[in-house]
């Protein structure tokens, strides 16, 4: 009974070793993939997973089998089609695709396996985070089982179908792990975004039809098949389906991660499983998920995590891991430090975010240190603006504005002090 | 034709366009960077933001980028409006933070487009009170200088680099703020084209070296509009000069021509206009002498009649007419080698009566398959290899065509189409710099080239010729490739110096209905072959015999056109050797008289093309006396005005008759006003030459041309052919080029300079040849030689360019390897001549074939190919 609320974890090993291909096929693993090969066109695949509501887990929450559907199917479509798993997990404060493919790297490897044959796709991809090295050695375990036991390869299973599957390391850039930028990495170039069009599913992946999907979202594709669409919405407390990766960083008693219900409320998460703030330490906000969205308070914390329900708070649910900050922490300073983020990692392409974001995050230092300077404040307001979504390039600067535009508006008290009082008043 | 409103007023715009190429072309005044006519768009600047609205209910609107946003029927724009505008000057003050105010010591001030565009955003304060970032230069090589404190990040100079013109070793470094263009590591820029970023650069990144030798601002220089010298592409140049010296070449836009980029042979090669090589002062028996006397003893060595003259392929039609004049048409001699000249007369012959045609620069790089025979396209005509690298985009073009991107969407079409290729197939007697955008290459030697080039013809022409054997795939593939092509192209030339080549590729051509260009080594080598006159030989045989007491040698090196062995005897013989020319050289140091000729900076006149395009240049400055046109020292007084030679030239020879169309005569006004060669903001013509004489000396008169030699005139802008450089209210760069034309990246207003003089036949029909040689059989101890061309060394002239000079190699021979040792000493003896000269490897020489470095002294004036002997020295 757990293991049906916990599809994606719920077969996971308490040691923290991986589900080996026995242990994985002894729980009901490579179902997925025989039932398809033996009874279900690609079509019915892409239906399936449509009707099960799956939205994108990567944070923009695109339906997974719409996507699925943009790829042009059959004869005539330009050889190959490509899949490429995005698991370049870089946003900070996000850990989810990590316990994923650390755990339990055949049920992504097997999610993956049907989303091809729903696109009919020949070759996959597994774009890696640099440092995800332990995953790195798991993936590739795994894979080799996979080929030994010919889910992977020519003529899988018997079925005609055949595909190659790669695990490929990132360099290590966060704009590796933009949609585009990912596929230009993956062809040897500069990580930097593409326009559109072309849509990466007409002519993505050297140029080739290709679909991008979230480790987590390609994790809940097999149980979908297995349970079905119906099972899938059920599972979840909102419209969007299924079962979701919850985590929580900060200073809480038990920072962790947890696959809950879709739709989950802030505060359960937070103090049911997080349990609550350490003790003497009171919540100030938090971003929802992960660095790129914006800080939500005390007043919003019994909102639902989903896509929607975040919205109604000015914020979004991205990755849904919260980074908790606690009244013991400078705002100022976790403002700065997530900034000094997105300005490293500005790919250089477009003018407001390489030049924008370098700027904010010497204003922000320039506070921390005691040398903040009346306008300050208006000029980071301007910034925030300034990279709103249409006048920038792709979703990097919007994403950093989010962040820095809320902690403005909910400690606004404290940006004031920091350039009053010429110091950082935490310190 | 779509309606578009900007700022509520309807404007037709052309919907295939973006929004920004169609508010340039109307006229206004929208900033932009990463956009560049020629490289298309890619959003990365977000400097021509827009408001755009949904409806004229919209009162709302957002933000676009208009270079990415196609100008879709009834999209209404506000270019205007206080959030756009405001948009706008935000980015120039991010581009702003880490530029340096060095505006006053750099030489892209005062026709810097970043500095265009700050202006005209209204921006004029800065916030940002942070340290600004800094980075290591380069040292880039003689041509282009590099200062990257300067850059702001718009990728114009990879994107042409790389993307445009294919080189690999300019790129961008590192990320965020700090992206760095340059190499990997401080050397010579390697492609042929990068002297361009002098000018895609919209700051002051890249500039041009030898400007900074020399520096002068722009609008202090005095500019003239000008065709390149450096072979026969016929580019056009514009050349600024201040105080008697040719201070740099920019591009001069001609849509049918050079477009927007030239080569750096064509960029840097003015350098020899300042060479302390020049000739200045006539000599009469190696002693100065006065112009008078020079005049006169060159009248009284003509009036007898015992005089010849020979022409030259790098003078105008003007100058060898008046020698032709001079002498009498009967004496009257073309400079070219004989080998050449019969090859080039077969050219001219086959374009003008074969029912195919020349096509124009902008043509080749619309054309969708291409064969390219026998010529080394990179080395002999730089700008057409750019051209072809262009062409083979055409597949690209059709697969964006298919998924609906517009073209103008550069990285779209760039990440949908990748590296796909259109048809291009290099079939020459060694490597090229083309060859790997090539579908196939294949290297043989010239009889074997012509042979495959038969067959591929006969493939249509049928029956088998018999020659076949070698390459039948090839000759297969190419021969579907053109088939199937909606505009194909066949490119051949001299270099072969095989007849046989120059055939096959007309029949190619006739077969294929594809349009036939042959790239000539010379500005005026097409020019020159339609003046006509007798054979080198036949001049030499005329004095060798004693029929000629008088040689006249019109800007030419005898010893670049005939061996040194059949040369020296000749000029021993003549009595009275009369030579006109610009720069000292072998055959001037035997001259009885010396003249000193003008440069093409210093003189105006007419070049035809290899595409048969006559094209005026003029003269940036008068030369100091007694320097002068060559035609001015040939006439009588009965030609005072460049109008009065072409008019006596059309009388003369027809063909060349529209050649006066080239541009408007010197009688030309607008609203009854010169041209200004001088920008208005000229400084200094009080003050410049106050130290000789206080009063302003008055400009100088002008006969030849409508051009004045100061900044008074028309405030219009000049007709194609005459536009010294450009200019418009707010644009102080050279992307001021946007205002000139119909359409950006289109024709220019009142038509692209020059007029095509050879058009085919109408009423004839296809002839092939038949002459197919035996195949090449290598010979036993002996090498069958072939000239290398290189960009940098086989033209005489740039030669003497120290930047230019600076690149070049020096004399070697290449061999395919049998035994030689990399630059081991080895001594090659051909036609009678024996150098010692350096060996280098290149493997991919067809067996029995060597190569000789071309055009590079000391190893001149020999006819290749030709057979000679290779030795080992122990």
């Amino acid at each position: 009974m757990l293991a049906i609320e916990k599809p994606l974890t719920g077969n996971m090993r308490g040691d923290g070793s991986p589900v080996d291909i026995d242990a994985y096929e002894a729980g009901g693993g490579y179902q997925a993939l025989r039932k398809i090969l033996h009874g279900m066109e690609p079509k019915q695949v892409t239906q399936e997973i449509k009707s099960a509501n799956l939205r994108g887990r990567g944070g923009a929450g695109f339906s997974t089998g719409t996507k699925w559907s943009f790829v042009p199917l059959g004869p005539d479509v330009p050889n190959p089609t490509y899949l490429v798993c995005n698991a370049d997990e870089m946003e900070p404060g996000t850990f989810k695709d990590r316990l994923l493919m650390e755990r339990d790297p055949h049920q992504l490897i097997e999610g993956m396996i049907v989303a091809c044959y729903a696109i009919e796709g020949d070759v996959a991809y597994i774009f890696l985070r640099n440092e995800y090295r332990l995953c790195a050695e798991r993936i590739s375990r795994a894979l080799a089982e996979a080929y030994d036991r010919n889910y992977l390869g020519k003529n899988i299973l018997g079925s005609g179908f055949n595909l190659e599957m790669r695990l490929h390391i990132s360099a290590g850039r966060y704009m590796c792990g933009e949609e585009s930028g990912l596929l230009n990495a993956l062809e040897g170039k500069r990580a930097n975004p593409r326009l559109k069009p072309p849509y990466p599913t007409t002519a993505g992946l050297f140029g080739k039809p290709t679909v991008v999907n979230n480790v987590e979202t390609l994790c809940c594709v097999p149980h979908i098949i297995n349970h079905g669409a119906e099972w899938f919405r059920a599972l979840s407390h909102s419209d969007d389906g299924g079962t979701k990766l919850y985590g929580v960083s900060g200073k809480v008693k038990r920072p962790g991660l947890w696959e809950l219900p879709m739709g989950t409320p802030v505060r359960e998460i937070l103090e049911d499983h997080a349990g609550g703030m350490r003790d003497g330490l009171k919540l100030r906000g938090l971003v929802p998920g992960g660095a790129s969205t914006e800080f939500i308070t005390d007043a919003d914390l019994d909102l639902p995590m989903d896509f929607k329900g975040l919205a109604k708070a000015g914020s979004r649910m991205g990755t849904g891991t919260m980074i908790v900050l606690d009244d013991n922490t400078c705002p100022v300073g976790m403002t700065w430090n997530l900034m000094q983020f997105f300005a490293r990692e500005s790919c250089g392409w477009c003018t407001p975010c390489w030049s924008g974001l370098g700027w904010a995050e010497r204003l922000l230092a320039a506070m921390e240190d005691g040398n903040g300077e009346q306008g300050d404040i208006e000029k980071l307001e301007q910034l925030a603006k300034w990279w709103s979504p249409g006048n920038t390039f792709c979703a990097l600067a919007p994403g950093a504005a989010e962040p820095l535009q809320s902690a403005l508006k909910h400690f606004r008290d404290d940006f004031e002090r920091h350039i009053r009082e010429g110091h950082c008043p935490h310190h | 034709m779509a309606t578009v409103y900007i700022d509520n007023k309807p404007y037709p715009v052309n919907p295939q366009e973006n929004l920004l190429h169609q508010c340039l072309s109307l006229g206004f005044n929208l900033p932009y960077f990463c956009w560049h006519p020629a490289l298309g768009s890619v959003g990365a600047c977000r400097q021509c933001a827009v408001k755009h609205f949904k409806d004229e209910h919209d009162t709302q609107g957002k933000i676009v980028m208009a270079c990415v946003t196609a100008a879709v029927d009834g999209t209404r724009i506000s270019i205007d409006d206080p959030e756009a505008a405001s948009f706008r000057a935000g980015v120039i003050e991010g581009l702003m933070l880490n530029h340096p105010h060095d505006c006053p010591v750099c030489d892209e001030g005062g026709e810097c487009h970043l500095q265009d565009m700050t202006v005209m955003t209204g921006l004029a304060h800065r916030r940002y009170r942070f340290e600004k970032r800094t980075f290591r230069n380069q040292d880039l090589g003689p041509l282009v200088n590099h200062e990257m404190n300067r850059c702001i990040q718009c990728y114009r100079c990879v994107r042409f680099y790389r993307d445009y013109a294919g080189g690999k070793d300019l790129n961008s470094f590192s990320l965020h703020d700090t992206v760095f263009f340059g190499r990997e590591r401080d050397g010579v820029l390697e492609s042929e084209f990068a002297g361009n970023l002098v000018e895609v650069c919209p700051t002051g990144v890249f500039t041009d070296k030898t400007l900074k030798q020399h520096y002068t601002r722009k609008w202090d220089q005095l500019f003239a509009p000008s065709v390149c010298v450096h072979c026969g592409t016929g580019c056009n140049t514009s050349v600024g000069e201040r105080y008697g010296t040719v201070r740099r070449t920019v591009n001069r836009y001609n849509h049918e021509v050079n477009g927007y980029f030239l080569c750096d042979r064509g960029r840097f090669g003015y350098e020899f206009v300042n060479s302390e090589r020049r000739i200045r002062e006539p000599r009469l028996r190696g002693e100065p002498a006065a112009p008078e006397t020079a005049i006169e003893h060159l009248r009284r060595a003509v009036a007898h009649g015992g005089a010849v003259g020979i022409g030259s392929p790098r003078a105008s039609l003007e100058s060898n007419f008046a020698l032709r004049s001079l002498v009498g048409a009967g004496r009257f001699f073309c400079g070219i080698a004989d080998g050449e000249a019969s090859l080039i007369r077969l050219m001219l012959d086959i374009l003008r009566t074969k029912p195919v045609r020349v096509p124009t620069l902008q043509e080749i790089e619309l054309s969708d398959a291409v064969l390219v025979l026998g010529e080394d396209v990179a080395n002999t005509a730089p700008r057409i290899a750019l051209s072809l690298r262009q062409s083979v985009r055409q597949s690209s073009f059709d697969i964006a065509n298919k998924l609906k991107i517009p073209l103008w969407l550069d990285n779209g079409v760039r990440d949908a189409a990748q590296d796909r290729r259109s048809p291009l197939f290099v079939l020459a007697t060694q490597a090229t710099r083309i060859d790997e955008i090539a579908t196939e290459t294949f290297r043989a030697a010239p009889d074997d080239l012509a042979r495959v080039g038969f067959e591929i013809g006969k493939s249509v022409i049928g029956p088998d010729s018999g020659a076949g054997g070698i390459g039948c795939d090839l000759v297969n593939e190419i021969s579907t490739a053109l088939k199937n092509a909606k505009r194909p192209l066949v490119i051949s030339g001299s270099s072969c110096g095989s007849a046989a080549v120059i055939q096959a590729a007309a029949n190619i051509a006739q077969a294929y209905g594809a349009a036939l260009y042959y790239t000539l080594p010379e500005c005026n080598t097409i020019g020159a072959a339609l003046m006509g006159g007798g054979s080198l030989t036949s001049a030499f045989d005329l004095i060798r015999n004693g029929y000629a007491d008088t040689l006249i040698v019109l800007e030419n090196d005898l010893y670049r056109r005939a061996p040194r062995a059949e040369v020296d005897p000749l000029l021993e013989k003549v009595p009275h050797l009369i030579v006109l020319d610009s720069l000292v050289n072998d055959t001037s140091a035997k001259a009885e008289l010396l003249l000193p000729a003008a440069t093409f900076a210093e003189s105006d006149g007419t070049f035809v093309s290899s595409e048969g395009r006559a094209q005026r240049f003029f003269q940036a400055f008068v030369p100091g006396d007694p320097i002068r046109e060559s035609w001015r020292w040939l006439t009588d007084e009965s030609w005072t005005r460049l109008d009065d030679v072409l008019a006596a030239l059309a009388r003369e020879i027809p063909e060349l008759g529209r050649a006066r169309d080239a541009a408007p005569s010197a009688a030309f006004r607008m609203a009854g006003a010169k041209i200004p060669r001088a920008p208005h903001r000229y400084s200094g013509r009080t003050a410049m030459l106050a130290n000789i004489t206080v009063s302003e000396p008055k400009p100088p008169d002008d006969p030849d041309s409508p051009l004045s030699f100061s900044m008074e005139g028309t405030e219009d802008k000049p007709p194609g052919p005459l536009i010294p450089f450009f200019w418009s209210p707010g644009w102080n760069s050279i992307q001021a080029t946007n205002f000139y034309q119909k359409e950006v990246a289109g024709p220019l207003r009142g038509g692209d300079p020059g007029v095509r003089l050879i058009e085919p036949g109408q009423s004839n029909g296809k002839s092939y040849f038949s002459e197919i040689p035996e195949p090449f059989s290598p010979r036993q101890g002996e090498w069958l030689m072939i000239p290398i061309n290189h960009i940098f060394g086989s033209d005489e002239l740039s030669l003497s360019a120290p930047a230019i000079a600076e690149l070049a190699p020096g004399p070697y021979v290449a061999i395919g390897s049998n035994g030689f040792a990399h630059e081991s000493e080895v001594s090659v003896t051909i036609a009678d001549e024996t150098f010692r000269l350096p060996v280098r490897i290149r493997p991919e020489l067809p067996a029995g074939i060597a190569g000789l470095s071309y055009g590079i002294p000391p190893v001149v004036g020999i006819r290749l190919p030709q057979f000679g002997k290779i030795e080992k020295i122990s």
